[in-house]
């Protein structure tokens, strides 16, 4: 076994028990802690694929910007363990078992499909500079140029959502005033 | 891939260090607590209720507003490797793409979001 | 004085031992990693005396004196008493999280040396994604800072937690963006690369007129509110927050967050030397003369401004960094580009 297996199933089995250990928490901090060992994980994962940039943008995306914005809506609604134990809005039994099932499922047929051998044409080598900022880059700017700039679209409806959500709750707190 | 095997060990050798420096300042220090000096500090008085408080959600603006430009950043890894070799065209995408988000930035200035207090 | 040569005699000493290569190169870069660790220490010890002795000049006092010449033990001695600290865990924390912030917070400072260029061929590995890396690891920074105000249940520290990360967050894309006007005329996201596209004195960035010196001082200011130092020191305000996030942390645990404070600071002003400055570049002296003797001019500076200037109020501080600095390391990101593409300075 080579130091680069090894790496891997340490990482996979990282990633899978950092993502239990996140839904068994009840403390929503803690689950936020293991959420971040789970995405470490998966970032060295991204590596081992030669996806650099992809594990690059994996922690400053989700550690650092969306994982903070998390906590900071955790503080914000003051979510506390003891709260969860008698909430109301439960799921029925139904969607208990229903969902994890095909969930399951699901999983299944993925990895049917990729267990099954190539088709013929399917390329399974990949150019040397594969995964590299640079190859992101040309792909980027020149095929998916378009689907690139509705990006910046996208983002900007989330900053208009933002401004939208921080106005309503300004006027919430003046008629109380 | 052989490069990044430093950052695996730095990572393990960082955690690694910083408990054994825990465990060393342990063989040499004191250990006497009690109830007095467990408690929080809060100016020398008892503390009064939990400090896990509800929060102003300005905070959340921010984060929100925030995360939108992390995001554009880091799109804007890729361009800036590789403009020397994509020329104007690609100077021209970027422009529409900043353009764009500023127009962003200045509409929840104009709205007033971008205000703490 | 090469120092290089050493590290290559003890690499093909152990080479010699017969032991796997895999082996060899996991010995080595633990090694490495210790030695850093080492080397931050001291310099840690170096800042803090340096601190004490440059505000003490600066308000035309001595500073400490007593211990060995200009009380250059003193930190020595500050660090011993530390270790022999009790280690008080106050009964109402989260237990967890309050144990790994400091944790979280020194390997996070730690690990970006892995590729801080300290001189020639002095790099424990020239990653190809360098900076970009930097950047990365440094976030979390303020997952620790958060989770060290939550996990201590305290007012003082929740309230300097949600501000250090509400500051950091907001300083830190004008700083990316900063950077990324140096990427677009190295072409490289490595370090190395970076350092060697600026070899000649009127190469380095900083002298690249209009962009060079607005992308420099966009990311020392944004620098200076990313590690919370005056006039951005809010979140450890002491008048009015006691110190902010780490106020129950004590012995190694505190030691640990001052610790990564002052490395912290090293690393944001060798990152400026290295994009601005030329790194490791310079004349007659050995390389890692020249980085350190750029690394602690910045590191100076920084001193300088806590020293200087008042504290800025919190919405001040805010909207500083969103309505100004964002706008113009924008607006200077467009003019590095078409700078590049012009061919201004493109030498």
């Amino acid at each position: 076994m080579t130091l680069e297996v090894v790496i891997f199933y340490f990482a996979a089995a990282v990633a899978v028990a950092g993502a239990v250990m996140m839904i068994l928490q009840r403390n929503p901090v803690a689950s936020v802690m293991y959420l971040v060992i789970s995405l470490v994980a998966q970032a060295i994962l991204y590596v081992q694929l030669q996806a650099l940039f992809i594990g690059a943008l994996l922690i400053i995306v989700y550690a650092g910007a969306i994982l903070v914005l998390f906590l900071f809506v955790i503080m914000i609604l003051n979510l506390r363990g003891e709260e969860f134990r008698n909430e109301k809005h439960r799921p029925g039994r139904a969607a208990k078992i229903i969902i994890p099932v095909v969930f399951f499922l699901e999983v299944v047929a993925i990895i049917k499909q990729l267990a099954a051998p190539p088709a013929a044409g399917r390329a399974t080598e990949v150019a040397a500079d594969f995964g590299s900022v640079e190859m992101v880059a040309g792909r980027l700017f020149r095929e998916y140029l378009f689907p690139f700039e509705l990006t910046s679209i996208l983002l900007l409806v989330a900053i208009v959502g933002a401004v939208v959500m921080a106005k309503r709750d300004k006027g919430k707190k003046e008629e109380e005033a | 891939m052989e490069q990044y095997l430093a950052v695996l060990i730095f990572l393990f050798a960082g955690i690694g260090l910083v408990l054994f420096t825990f465990f060393f300042s342990r063989l040499i220090r004191p250990a006497n607590p009690y109830k007095a000096k467990n408690q929080n500090y809060e100016c020398a008085e008892k503390p009064i209720g939990d400090s896990w408080i509800k929060f102003n959600n300005r905070f959340y603006i921010f984060a929100l507003i925030f995360v939108v430009f992390d995001v554009e950043a880091v799109f804007l890894f890729p361009w800036a490797v590789a403009f020397g070799r994509l020329g104007l065209y690609a100077l021209i995408e970027m422009i529409i793409f900043i353009v764009i988000l500023i127009f962003g930035l200045f509409y929840a200035w104009k709205r007033g979001v971008l205000k703490w207090v | 004085m090469e120092i290089t040569g050493i590290f290559k005699y003890l690499y093909e000493l152990l080479q010699s031992t017969g032991l796997p290569q895999v082996l060899v190169d996991i010995i080595a870069l633990a090694s490495a990693a210790v030695m850093i660790f080492g080397v931050l220490a001291v310099i840690a010890l170096f800042l803090v005396w340096w601190e004490r002795k440059v505000s003490a000049h600066i308000q035309q006092r001595f500073g400490p004196m007593r211990t060995g010449w200009h009380g250059w033990r003193q930190t020595i001695a500050d660090a011993v008493k530390l270790l022999q600290k009790e280690d008080i865990t106050p009964s109402t924390v989260d237990r967890p999280v309050f144990f790994w912030a400091p944790v979280i917070a020194f390997v996070a400072a730690f690990m970006v040396y892995v590729t801080i260029p300290f001189g020639d061929g002095l790099i424990v590995s020239d990653l190809n994604i360098g900076i970009l890396f930097i950047i990365a690891i440094t976030t979390f920074t303020i997952i620790s800072l958060l989770m060290a105000g939550w996990g201590s249940n305290n007012k003082y520290a929740l309230l300097g937690g949600m501000r250090s990360a509400a500051q950091v967050v907001s300083y830190e894309v004008p700083m990316v963006v900063s950077v990324l006007a140096v990427i677009v005329f190295a072409g490289s996201l490595s370090m190395v690369d970076i350092v060697q596209s600026q070899a000649k004195i009127y190469k380095w960035y900083f002298f690249r007129l209009p962009f060079g010196p607005i992308a420099f001082f966009t990311y020392i200011i944004a620098a200076t509110a990313e590690t919370n130092r005056t006039p951005f020191d809010l979140p450890e305000a002491e008048q009015e927050l006691v110190a902010g996030f780490n106020v129950e942390y004590s012995g190694m645990k505190f030691a640990m967050f001052f610790l990564a404070e002052f490395v912290n600071m090293f690393t944001v002003s060798a990152i400026g030397a290295t994009l601005f400055f030329g790194g490791w570049q310079g004349p007659l002296l050995p390389s890692w003369v020249w980085f350190l003797v750029k690394t602690f001019a910045l590191v100076f500076v920084l001193m300088w401004f806590r020293w200087t200037y008042p504290r800025l109020r919190v919405d001040q501080l805010m909207e500083f960094s969103w309505k100004f600095l964002l706008p113009v390391s924008f607006a200077n990101l467009i003019l590095a580009g078409w700078m590049k593409y012009s061919g201004w300075f493109n030498w």
